[in-house]
């Protein structure tokens, strides 16, 4: 027993020695349309997985995608499980204490209220939101009852189960539902929330902070990240 | 999958269940069955042998063999499960990538923690992030095992450490005046009897076990519950087959595939018990051989 353990311990130790800085791994939730979900195939698809091949073929790295829970998708960053966060996440400064962001490659989305009825109340009733997210910080100032669910997809459920009179989230993630729900309407004004959407970078991964900087650079200087915008409808043009 | 699939949105009916059913999405998922099964099938023997390992160490005469032992068992028992799987794998494959870079990388002069960042030389990444992707999901169900196998083995070393000291003395004594040395009694009387006593406790563990796997997730491997969950999930326009949420329907699926491993386990189980309790020196054995007689 001991000794396999020991060799398998070993076996780790002198496995491969190859390495190449050129491949990224690109760490994204896969639960968030139309910024990124999981396609009928499998793959990871949606605005950010064709924003973040197009940013790799300019800086010339290779990446690869994979997806990792909302909830402990900023520790597997800081402990190198994977090299940037793609993931629709809005730049606070609570998250810039622990990891650095890249300049963001969308303006800050308008978040939205969805709700079942006109006469939900926004300020002192039972507001849904995912947690972790600037809209759950939002409404537990708001003076609101905040519910937190792990998954976009619950804070939904929520409010069409009546268990939360509304939820918070980003616009363009609202809208498609509120059309196809003939029973679920966006309501209120919409709130400008956090400093737009940027990648997230370990705090001493500043080459490849550098790198993607100056990529998305290069994609809204050329428009084609404001082309991308419009295709996905995932926020206001640069 | 089948040659009528090309255009979803012109499908109906039955025809649209069948490409619905078959989309590359669902088969991975259907793939994941295998995966819970593989992962079940590699941590029961392994998460055995670590609590026999723990048990046998918890009543040895060496006092700190035993304090080992006895720690590893209280303390695992203690912990929840979910701090394990958060906490408990992250510091795991820190301190493998700890131990490669003390190895491989000894002219490294930056200090490995870097405020909130854990940064190793690129040559010990474990695994490196030149590997493809297979090799990460591979790492990480090998971690999956190996936490699944020291949480549950310290279960295991508490139930096994309990069935050694339900055989009779009076076996272990008849052993001894036999002549037999203390490991020959152990492997020949204690062992071979205690398992009819372990064995109700291990089917609860097992039980516990099939029923964890969606733990997986927290790791990044994939598992059924994790499909269903994202299978189920209201599809809008941008997706190939929009539907609106499924969830019920998709978790029916998982009770009834749960309800089944349960069943099949049920049947196993009574079949080894009574397989085990035949010639032992309790009441089931003692039923078997006045019904033989």
């Amino acid at each position: 027993m001991k000794s396999t353990l020991l060799t398998a311990v070993a076996a780790l130790l002198v496995a491969g020695s190859a390495m190449a800085q050129d491949m990224v791994r690109m760490g994204t939730e896969g639960a968030y349309p139309p910024w990124n979900f999981i396609n009928d195939s499998g793959d990871v698809d949606g605005f950010e997985r064709e924003l973040g091949d197009e940013l790799c073929k300019r800086a010339e790295l290779n990446c690869e995608w994979v997806t990792n829970e909302w909830d402990s998708i900023i520790p597997n960053l800081v402990s190198g499980n994977y090299d940037a966060i793609i993931a629709g996440m809005s730049i606070t400064d609570e998250r810039d204490e622990v990891i650095d962001f890249t300049q963001p490659y969308t303006p800050p989305d308008p978040s939205n209220y969805l709700a079942a009825s006109d006469s939900a109340d926004l300020m002192g009733g039972v507001i849904a939101a995912q947690t972790g997210t600037i809209q759950a910080a939002y409404v537990a100032e708001s003076g609101a009852t905040l519910v937190e669910f792990a998954t976009p997809d619950e804070t939904i459920a929520a409010v069409q189960n009546g268990e939360a009179d509304a939820v918070l989230a980003d616009g363009s993630f609202l809208a498609p539902i509120a059309e196809q729900n003939g029973d679920l309407m966006i309501v209120g004004d919409a709130v400008a929330l956090g400093g737009g959407v940027g990648m997230g970078i370990r705090e001493s991964d500043g080459d490849l902070k550098g790198k993607f900087d100056a990529a998305i650079q290069s994609m809204k200087d050329d428009g084609s990240l404001n082309a991308l915008i419009e295709k996905w409808e995932v926020s206001t043009q640069w | 999958m089948f040659g009528y699939c090309t255009d979803p949105s012109a499908l109906e009916g039955l025809a649209w269940l069948a490409c619905y059913l078959t989309n590359g999405k669902h088969l991975t998922a259907y793939a994941s069955i295998g995966t819970v099964l593989l992962l079940l099938a590699i941590t029961a023997p392994t998460a055995l042998t670590f609590g026999f390992v723990g048990a046998s160490a918890a009543r040895s005469r060496i006092a700190p063999l035993r304090w080992l032992g006895q720690g590893y068992t209280s303390i695992v028992r203690g912990v929840p499960d979910i701090v394990f799987f958060l906490f408990f794998v992250i510091a795991l494959d820190q301190a493998f990538e700890w131990m490669r870079h003390q190895v491989l990388c000894p002219d490294w002069n930056q200090p490995v923690r870097q405020g909130n960042d854990f940064v190793v030389c690129a040559a010990a990444k474990l695994p490196l992030s030149t590997s493809p992707q297979w090799i990460h999901e591979v790492y990480g169900f090998f971690l999956a095992v190996l936490t699944f196998a020291i949480v549950f083995g310290a279960f295991a070393a508490n139930v096994l450490f309990g069935a050694m000291r339900a055989v009779p003395k009076a076996q272990l004594e008849t052993a001894e005046a036999y002549g037999m040395t203390e490991r020959q009694t152990f492997w020949r009387i204690l062992v071979p009897q205690m398992w009819v006593f372990a064995l109700p406790g291990l089917s609860n563990l097992w039980m516990i076990l099939v029923k964890a796997t969606p733990l997986l997730f927290l790791l990044g491997v994939e598992d059924i519950v994790y499909w269903a969950r994202e299978l189920g999930g209201t599809k809008g326009r941008i997706f190939d087959y929009p539907h609106p949420d499924w969830r019920l329907w998709y978790f029916l699926a998982l009770l009834v595939f749960y309800l089944s491993l349960t069943q099949v386990s049920e049947v196993v189980l009574a079949r080894l018990t009574r397989k085990l309790s035949r010639g032992q020196a309790t009441f089931a054995g003692e039923a078997q051989r006045k019904a033989a007689t």
